[in-house]
């Protein structure tokens, strides 16, 4: 028994590590928020983080001060740091919702001790999103114009424009992710409720839990709610992505006006967004200790995961380049030139090349995928190819357009780069807080994961069968 | 029994495997008004308490679809009655660029009638419950499994329950005061 173990260790790797049984697991995850003092090195992080995230505030006065005419936006690159970052951070927030909802309805378990930080990710990469094109309008007190409401204008959003799908496709993205993520806390806010020894902690988590007292019948409509919750988060992610693509894909630019733009896009937020919960997952499990919830399993995973997408991603470049030629249309072609060798920024193109295709073939190997050193590098290497993509995508094809009299170059001024750095201060300001405040780990899911959870003798799990017909075959080689 | 009512009473288990057993035997004895208590969601405890599916789905599908309605409503009145414009060469009601913002407010209404609903139908929320009263309960969000039958159930005697519950083989029984 002992050597059938082992084999199906080195074939899966435990997704739960450590003898634990409903008090530990309740009480090691719950007691970083209650018990535990806050460690110094929370201070030290959230006090560099929060200083960054100051660079976006006083950009974003200095903006509304001056308008637009700040950034190194022009004619006709009219669309750049603002949408490329805009599409770079709500593209990683989509592996938090396909980690809850995609990989809940596949039956992946091992989704349960990262879905809760990898949701608030995606709350949090949402909001610094949505900053972007609301200060882009130029008159973000304004951007309620956006929502269709009677006016004394007496007029209505012109509801045939990708942008106004964006609008939509963003705003609800960003409300059930916030939904899905509240219902998955109200019962371990009744953890954290029934743990707390001080009085106004026990209030607030009490508020928060919504008087959550663990009844059957509760939990089963819970259950109901949350399973139709993850049906519905699904087509929803797919189509923020998509909707995102067609501002793009709807034109008539070319390096734009391309209909593999969806998918392609899809995969490479699941791809970015991958990389961003490695980047969280990896400092968190060793700064709290959370190796036995986020076991080398889940970081195995997450690096095929993102070895698929990326795969698709790269499909996805083979492709432009291929229509480009394939196409014949001389516009289409000279855009391919352009990007590849022949214009100013094809630099840019090779070194996406380098961090999306060339850095993830390393996670073909186990010895990378086990290895959080390499998995953490090549994940900070996939989050800046993505960033790159976004720019070759966006001003490479918009400087360029059909008329060489109307071509110019563009750069970035400082702040451009002030508010995306201040942007990253602000989601790892929020990640900070979030980190101190709710648990970090789904606790009434990991409770789940444990074998004593089971009921004996009633009906056989499906796993339970698998696991034999496993074991039986290891048995007769 | 400190003159207070009785709400009902409650026995603690250690593992769902014994509070499923107890749940089934409850219900074999006859009783209906009754609840179970866990940490974490255990299927098993709906056949043995004889808990019936929820129509919940149900709220959710009606939701959705006034979501669709309501989608396609707002752009046929904006762009076909109140104020119809030619744009790029579409005709007035332009289906095929009508359906992002209908389909994301389906699954908008529909996602707020599934959370709403389930808090809604769970009575929820509800900052007082006569279950609290019981000190041990406080563990029932972290290891501990309850079985409660209430006083108002049509065969509920006090004697004769708790000499029940306690044949169950639970590690406590308790009377729930009011």
């Amino acid at each position: 028994m002992q050597d059938i173990k082992q084999i199906r260790e080195s074939f899966s790797p435990p997704i739960l590590e450590g003898k634990h049984d409903f008090a530990t697991v309740s009480d090691k995850i719950g007691d970083i928020t209650l018990k535990r003092k806050t460690p110094f090195h929370w201070f030290v992080g959230f006090a560099i983080f929060f200083l960054i995230a100051q660079m976006l505030l006083a950009t974003v006065t200095y903006l509304l001060l001056k308008g637009v005419g700040i950034w190194g936006n022009n004619q006709p690159v009219g669309w750049a740091f603002d949408i490329i970052n805009f599409v770079w951070w709500i593209g990683i927030g989509h592996a938090g919702t396909l980690i809850s909802a995609i990989l809940l309805l596949l039956n992946q378990k091992w989704r349960t001790s990262i879905n809760r930080f990898a949701e608030a990710m995606t709350l949090f990469a949402v909001a610094c999103a949505g900053l972007f094109p609301l200060l882009h309008t130029g008159r973000p007190w304004l951007a309620y114009w956006l929502f269709p409401y009677p006016n004394t204008m007496g007029m209505w959003p012109q509801f045939r424009s990708p942008l106004m799908w964006d609008v939509f496709a963003v705003s609800t993205y960003a409300t059930v992710s916030l939904l899905f993520w509240y219902v998955g806390l109200i019962p371990d806010f009744a953890t954290l409720r029934d743990r707390a020894k001080s009085k106004v902690f026990k209030i607030i988590y009490g508020i928060l839990s919504w008087g959550w007292r663990g009844s059957a019948r509760h939990w089963h409509r819970y259950e109901i709610a949350y399973l139709i919750l993850a049906g519905l988060s699904t087509p929803l992610v797919l189509s923020v992505h998509s909707i995102v693509s067609f501002d793009f894909s709807v034109s008539q630019l070319p390096g734009w006006h391309a209909t593999i733009f969806p998918p392609y896009f899809v995969a490479g937020a699941i791809f970015a967004g991958f990389a961003m919960v490695l980047i969280l997952a990896i400092p968190l499990r060793h700064l709290y200790n959370m190796k036995d919830f986020i076991t080398l399993a889940h970081l195995d995973y997450m690096g095929k995961v993102m070895l698929a997408t990326g795969l698709i991603v790269c499909y996805g470049y083979a492709m432009e380049a291929f229509f480009g030629w394939y196409s014949a249309a001389q516009y289409e072609y000279y855009m391919i030139y352009n990007r590849i060798w022949g214009g100013p920024y094809w630099w840019f193109y090779w070194l996406l090349i380098l961090c999306n295709g060339l850095s993830i073939q390393l996670l073909w190997f186990k010895r990378f995928r086990h290895s959080e050193f390499w998995l953490f590098t090549i994940s900070v290497i996939v989050s800046i190819g993505m960033w790159l993509e976004r720019f070759v995508i966006i001003v490479t094809s918009l400087h360029r357009d059909f008329l060489p009299s109307s071509w110019a170059m563009y750069s970035p001024t400082i702040y451009d780069y002030s508010m995306f750095l201040g942007t990253i201060g602000f989601f790892f300001t929020l990640f900070y807080l979030f980190v101190r405040f709710v648990p970090i780990i789904s606790i009434f899911e990991v409770r789940t994961l444990l074998p004593e959870a089971h009921v004996h003798g009633h009906h056989q799990d499906f796993e339970e069968i698998v696991n034999e017909v496993e074991i039986e075959k290891i048995d007769k080689p | 029994m400190s003159g207070k009512k009785l709400y009902g009473i409650m026995a603690e288990f250690d593992t769902p495997t014994e509070l499923v057993d107890a749940a089934r035997k409850v219900r074999e004895a006859g009783y209906t008004k009754t609840d179970a208590f866990s940490p974490f969601p255990i299927h098993e405890i709906d056949e043995a308490l004889g808990i019936r599916r929820s129509i919940l789905p149900f709220l959710v599908f009606g939701g959705g679809v006034l979501g669709l309605l309501l989608g396609l409503g707002l752009q046929y009145y904006t762009h076909v009655i109140d104020y119809p414009i030619i744009v790029g060469g579409r005709p007035h009601f332009s289906l095929p660029a009508f359906v992002p913002p209908a389909y994301e407010l389906t699954i908008l209404l529909a996602a707020f009638t599934a959370v709403f609903g389930m808090l809604f139908l769970n009575g929820l929320p509800m900052p007082y419950h006569p279950v609290f009263n019981v000190p041990r309960f406080a563990l029932a969000s972290r290891d501990k499994f309850f079985l409660l039958i209430e006083s108002k159930d049509p065969k509920f005697n006090y004697e004769e329950t708790r000499k029940f519950m306690e044949s169950l083989n639970p590690q406590e029984v308790f009377d729930v005061e009011e």
